[in-house]
């Protein structure tokens, strides 16, 4: 297995965020007529270093996943700014945008349709390749490298991605985020729909590759534990607004903003009588908050 | 997973033949059809009849001999004569070319038209989609024969311009039909990917959109065809087609006129119109099964019932669970099956046996496919028709569940048994108010009046925690949120005093913090009317808040059951040890990025964790 | 809702005035010379002037606009070239029988559908077989050959209906109601094949919705989960189909008119046209695009009274 080139910036330790999002504002038109666009994200700052992760955290509607889709310019930038490496990226030309596809790819959550059914896995891990002008020959050799990095076996080059599992699609999404070694991936939800023991693995193989690639990842979720697992910081989002932004451990064990605290008392623990304390102490703390 | 090993090149797998292995596997599937064959036959027999048209005739197709009107089959006249002396062989001949010429006349403006427009105003929406579907709609509101008519009494009579003009006015349903498969595609979340991953919008239409929308319309073009040889016939019955040309409509015409004195002019041309018609419809059936395209809803074979069938006694099985005194619902070696396209069967839940005493909650703990809420549905007898189930024991408060008529098991399904399911938003009919859907099992099942029903409704509302029970009682499910529908399912679940309560993933499509409040509901409700609960989760997390015993489930085998402290202490199945491995909740947090990143003064000595041996 | 409605009556005015305008110039614009259609190739030149002089049609196009569409919002919409009749007059006699003809085909339509797609999507079997089999044939059988087929055996041969003509309603009701029948089902089959299985599908669809399993798991009677719940969830779509085919019916009633020898509009539209009577065309033309607006004004009532979602925006 060759070793894969470190990206630059990941070797030396950087002073500027690979991404910073400055005041971003995020607004959605609305069907009907003058009805005023709805506002989605208001004002979100953040930065991600290079082989980080940063966990985003918040339910749904909380604009976590508009985050992600505005990183990759598929969601409109209202107003504030997109820096990636000092370069602003918001709102770029479709030229440009294209050009930024080297540095920051993504993962979805549903491995079901975030592959093209009529593509055999070969096609789909070699487009991004080909598209930037790489031979065929070589082209077929990164694929053969992608698939050994997700743990997948060489003959799935020629099936579908019908015959694969959920979490041997999410590995083939996986592989095709990093056929161009982005510095930057946003996941949105890649193990929500995954079963259990799916899941963790899928996670350790995202821990793996950024341990070996140095890439960073924008990891949005809702589950805390989850985040937790993979985030060296966490963000909570919650109506558009990032409440609170710290240190995995931190955030998700003594959160300091009453939403996050409301966030981990909810999350039902795996073991019937810490459970049950944890209930008690959400009660409690539900009743403290009404109680103002 | 096997790793990859240097077993040689990799055999298959030439990379630009996209969805070309597809479409050569479609033509085969195509020809195989034997509908699908004789109907290109016959279309191609048409095609070249008209255009060896010439040599298969030497008689003019519109030269009338007024002495030769109506003559009998046979000599110069293979088929006769129409009323005015003309060749019905040779009409039929050059028929089928005016009847051809005008359906691909048809076909192209509408292809030239919906297509382009289609494609652009589905990929791109906005203005030009707008303006487009604007068009289209003011299209659709014309009838086709009044326009035509205008358009001729302008132009005067030409077949080809008529067919051009309805090429126009057919082609907002090539229009619409483009559009909403690109529309379709466009919002895949690999057209995204492919955007991310810098494709130029030429290649993502190239690659990803023109295949989905090829299929139907090649489908739709094979239709259009049949359609549009039957409007032609239709201007031509009306002696609108284009003068001194023979065409199957013009014949049509003088058949009618001729109708008592040789009914059989009507044959011919009838004939060649339905048969010709027919096969392009039948062709357009074949391609779309050659495609795969679905669109057409399958064939309802049986007689769909909307009740299960009854469950099957399984015989020779000696129960295995002991009976218990308590016991309110009892399985013993549940199966369930499914019939195959192969004909046989393939067995997803392979004898479960559970008790499920008053009072308890019993946790079905599986991931995807275990077979859990098969298990469920089978005791609620909402499995789908086709579902075989049989168990040696299946009894509900001693009542055996098994054989029991539709209308026996409608008398316990909602009044004794009630059911919560997973996803609040697609449970609640869209067309009724949830009052109307709260009541009306109340109404049913305890013959309540109206206003009993209603105050009883309000009642219950109110006791799921919804704050303004009235409001929402008047209200549609979509004017509600998904933390308020799951209530009202609830609330409907428990309204007829149910003594056993089943739970399908009840709060797997809610947030973190919805999913405590309803979790702590159900808790309330259960301990509240002492129910029985099966409620099933692949959430070790909520089987800790609610469940009093846990069944775990395997590929349709329950493989470890125990009281739920003991089965967390002390799991004993290498499974469910597995399982409960596999949860975050006790796992390190991963710490800070050690040695760069943004946060100098963060750099902690913190292991970078994996969640243990793969 | 109600601003709904009015959005959806000012869009068909609309639609009415864009079609009648878009006729006009159409008419106006190209093809030759209206005067010298009308006298004929052996007229004299003066003769041709004086004529086209009389029908107004040497003054500027768009005066001859303004004045047309004036009159027809006061209801007048000119003269017959060739009879010099009031063309109100002239479709006024003959949309009572092309109405008959089109809403009969339209009752026969929703009542046949909705019972054959339902009973199609819920018992399957030969009768599921029985409407793929209608759906082929009807899209196969032009239905002026329908209407061939069935003058011929049923008023020829059998003599239960008259083969030919129309007697109004006014006159004698059951005679009306015989001399509709044959037309009527004739026009409706293609119809009823596209409804009935536009209805068979979305009652499918609809039966494997969570809610109905959700309303069966309440111990419904079925007859409440089909009839009541399932049928108002899929009639929208339905519904929708059927608007659409009331379109196509007005188009196959012009040629079933001939069939069956009804002096209808579309009988007046067909001589209309062979001729060249522009004023008639285009009256003909805007009256089927109001009578079309208004039903379509019509379903639009009914789907937001089906659909809570429309009914309360």
């Amino acid at each position: 297995m060759s070793a894969q080139p470190m990206s630059a910036e990941s070797t030396s330790t950087v002073s500027a965020p690979l991404l910073t999002v400055d005041r971003l504002v995020v607004d959605y038109p609305v069907t009907g007529w003058r009805r005023p666009p709805v506002r989605v994200l208001k004002g979100i700052s953040l930065e991600i270093g290079a082989g980080e992760t940063l966990g985003l955290v918040g339910e749904s509607g909380s604009g976590k996943t508009t985050l992600g889709r505005a990183i990759l310019g598929l969601a409109p930038v209202t107003g504030g700014e997109i820096r990636l490496g000092g370069r602003v990226v918001s709102n770029l030309g479709r030229r440009e945008r294209r050009a930024l596809s080297r540095d920051v790819q993504v993962v979805f959550q549903d491995p079901y349709t975030s592959l093209n059914p009529a593509m055999t896995v070969g096609d789909i891990l070699t487009e991004p390749l080909l598209v930037t002008g790489s031979s065929r020959s070589d082209a077929q050799r990164r694929v053969r490298e992608l698939l050994d990095q997700v743990h997948l076996p060489a003959d799935a080059v020629s099936r579908l991605p019908r015959e694969f599992s959920g979490g041997q699609r999410q590995r083939i999404a996986i592989a095709r985020a990093l056929t161009r070694d982005p510095k930057l991936v946003v996941c949105d939800e890649p193990v929500s729909a995954l079963d259990l023991s799916t899941q963790a693995r899928v996670l350790d193989l995202f821990i793996e590759i950024q341990e070996r690639t140095g890439v960073a990842y924008l990891f949005v979720t809702h589950d805390l534990s989850v985040v937790r697992h993979i985030s060296h910081r966490v963000a909570v989002m919650y109506r558009g607004e990032l409440v609170e932004t710290g240190d995995a451990a931190a955030v998700t064990t003594a959160p300091d903003h009453p939403y996050t605290r409301r966030l981990l008392l909810a999350a039902p623990v795996p073991d019937p009588r810490r459970q049950a304390e944890r209930r008690a102490e959400r009660h409690r703390f539900a009743a403290a908050q009404a109680a103002g | 997973m096997s790793i990859l090993s240097d077993a040689g090149p990799a055999g298959p797998a030439p990379v630009d033949a996209v969805a070309a292995p597809a479409r050569a596997g479609a033509v085969r599937r195509l020809l195989r059809n034997p509908v699908a064959v004789v109907a290109l036959v016959w279309l191609v027999a048409v095609a070249v009849l008209a255009l060896l048209a010439p040599l298969l005739t030497s008689q003019s197709p519109t030269a009338s001999k007024i002495t030769e009107a109506l003559a009998p089959m046979g000599g110069d006249h293979p088929l006769g004569t129409d009323g005015v002396g003309r060749d019905v062989w040779a009409q039929l001949l050059y028929g089928a070319r005016t009847s051809l010429i005008g359906s691909l006349i048809v076909v192209a403006v509408s292809l030239l038209l919906g297509l382009p427009a289609g494609v652009l105003a589905g990929y791109r929406r906005g203005r030009f989609d707008a303006v487009a579907s604007w068009v289209a709609n003011l299209l659709m509101a014309l009838p086709a024969i009044i326009v035509l008519l205008v358009v001729l009494a302008q132009f005067g009579r030409s077949t080809a311009l008529a067919m051009a003009v309805f090429g126009v006015i057919i082609a907002p349903g090539v229009f619409r039909l483009v559009r909403s498969s690109v529309i379709a595609v466009r919002e895949e979340l690999y057209v995204d990917a492919a955007r991310v991953a810098g494709l130029s919008d030429a290649r993502i239409m190239r690659r990803h959109v023109l295949p989905v929308v090829v299929p139907p319309t090649v489908i739709q073009v094979s239709q259009l065809l049949g359609i549009a040889i039957v409007i032609q016939a239709g201007l031509e019955f009306l002696g609108l087609g284009s003068a001194n040309q023979a065409s199957w409509g013009g014949m049509l015409s003088d058949a009618f006129q001729n109708i008592y004195a040789q009914p059989r002019l009507l044959l011919w041309p009838a004939l060649a119109i339905v048969l010709t018609v027919t096969a392009f419809s039948l062709l357009g059936n074949a391609l779309r099964d050659a495609l795969g395209v679905s669109g057409r809803v399958p064939r309802v074979r049986r007689r769909q019932r909307t009740d299960a069938p009854p469950v099957v006694a399984a015989g020779g099985e000696v129960p295995a669970a002991p009976d218990v005194p308590d016991a309110l619902l009892v399985l013993d070696g549940l199966r369930v099956a499914y019939p195959t396209p192969e004909g046989t069967e393939r067995e997803v839940v392979h004898g479960v046996s559970l008790t499920v005493r008053r009072g308890e909650v019993l946790g079905l703990v599986g991931e995807s496919g275990s077979g859990k809420s098969q298990t469920a549905f089978a005791v609620l007898g909402l499995l789908p028709p086709q579902a075989r189930t049989s168990a040696a024991r299946m009894t509900f408060d001693g009542t055996d569940l098994r054989g029991l008529s539709p209308a026996a098991m409608n008398r316990l399904r909602g009044r004794r048994i009630g059911y919560i399911p997973q996803e609040p938003m697609s449970n609640l009919d869209p067309s009724f108010t949830i009052g109307s859907q709260l009541t009306e099992p109340m109404r049913h099942h305890l013959g309540l009046s109206k206003d009993e029903a209603r105050t009883r409704a309000l009642q219950l509302l109110d006791r799921v925690g919804i704050p303004d029970p009235a409001r929402v009682f008047a209200s549609y499910p979509h004017q509600v949120s998904g933390g308020m529908a799951q209530r009202v399912l609830i609330a409907g679940a428990v309204s007829c005093d149910p003594d056993l309560l089943i739970a399908d993933e009840p709060t797997t499509a809610l947030d973190v913090t919805v999913q405590a409040e309803v979790l702590d509901l159900v808790r309330e409700l259960q301990a509240e009317r002492q129910m029985g609960v099966v409620l099933v989760t692949h959430d070790f997390g909520v089987v800790a808040d609610v469940c009093d015993t846990v069944a775990v489930m395997r590929d349709g085998r329950i493989v470890e059951s125990a009281p739920a402290e003991r089965l967390f202490a002390d799991p004993q199945h290498e499974y469910t040890r597995m399982l409960l491995g596999s949860t975050l909740e006790d796992t390190p947090a991963r710490g800070a990025l050690a040695g760069a990143g943004l946060h100098p003064e963060e750099i902690a000595p913190a292991p970078l964790t994996s969640g243990g041996p793969r | 809702m109600l601003l709904f409605l009015l959005r959806r009556l000012g869009a068909g005015v609309a639609l009415v005035w864009v079609i009648a305008t878009l006729t006009f110039f159409l008419t106006s614009l190209t093809g030759s010379d209206p005067a010298r259609r009308i006298l004929g190739p052996t007229a004299g030149l003066d003769q041709v002037a004086a004529k086209s002089a009389e029908l107004g049609l040497d003054r500027p196009v768009l005066e001859r606009y303004w004045d047309w569409l004036t009159g027809a919002l006061r209801g007048d919409l000119g003269t017959s070239w060739f009879t010099n009749e009031q063309i109100g007059g002239l479709i006024g006699d003959a949309l009572p029988v092309s109405l008959s003809l089109v809403v009969a085909a339209t009752v026969l339509t929703a009542a046949v559908s909705i019972v054959l797609g339902v009973v199609a999507a819920v018992r399957g079997g030969w009768l599921d077989g029985l409407l793929q089999g209608i759906s082929t044939v009807a899209f196969a059988v032009p239905n002026f050959l329908v209407g061939l087929v069935l003058s011929l055996v049923f008023a020829v041969e059998l003599g239960l209906f008259p083969a030919l003509g129309y007697t109004a309603f006014t006159d004698d009701p059951g005679a009306w109601l015989a001399s509709i029948t044959l037309p009527a089902i004739a026009l409706a089959i293609g119809a009823i094949a596209t409804v009935a299985t536009q209805t068979r599908g979305s009652m499918i669809d609809v039966l494997q919705q969570d809610y109905v399993r959700t309303l069966r798991s309440r111990g419904l009677p079925t007859r409440s989960v089909l009839l009541k719940h399932a049928l108002r969830n899929a009639a929208p779509a339905s519904l929708t189909v059927l608007s659409l085919q009331f379109i196509a019916l007005i188009s196959g009633a012009v040629v079933i008119e001939k069939v069956f020898g009804l002096n209808g509009l579309g009988e007046r539209a067909t001589s209309a046209a062979g001729q060249g009577d522009v004023p008639l065309v285009l009256g003909i033309v805007v009256v089927a695009v109001v009578v079309v607006v208004l039903v379509n004004l019509l379903v639009d009532v009914v789907l937001g009274w089906l659909n809570p979602k429309v009914r309360i925006a």
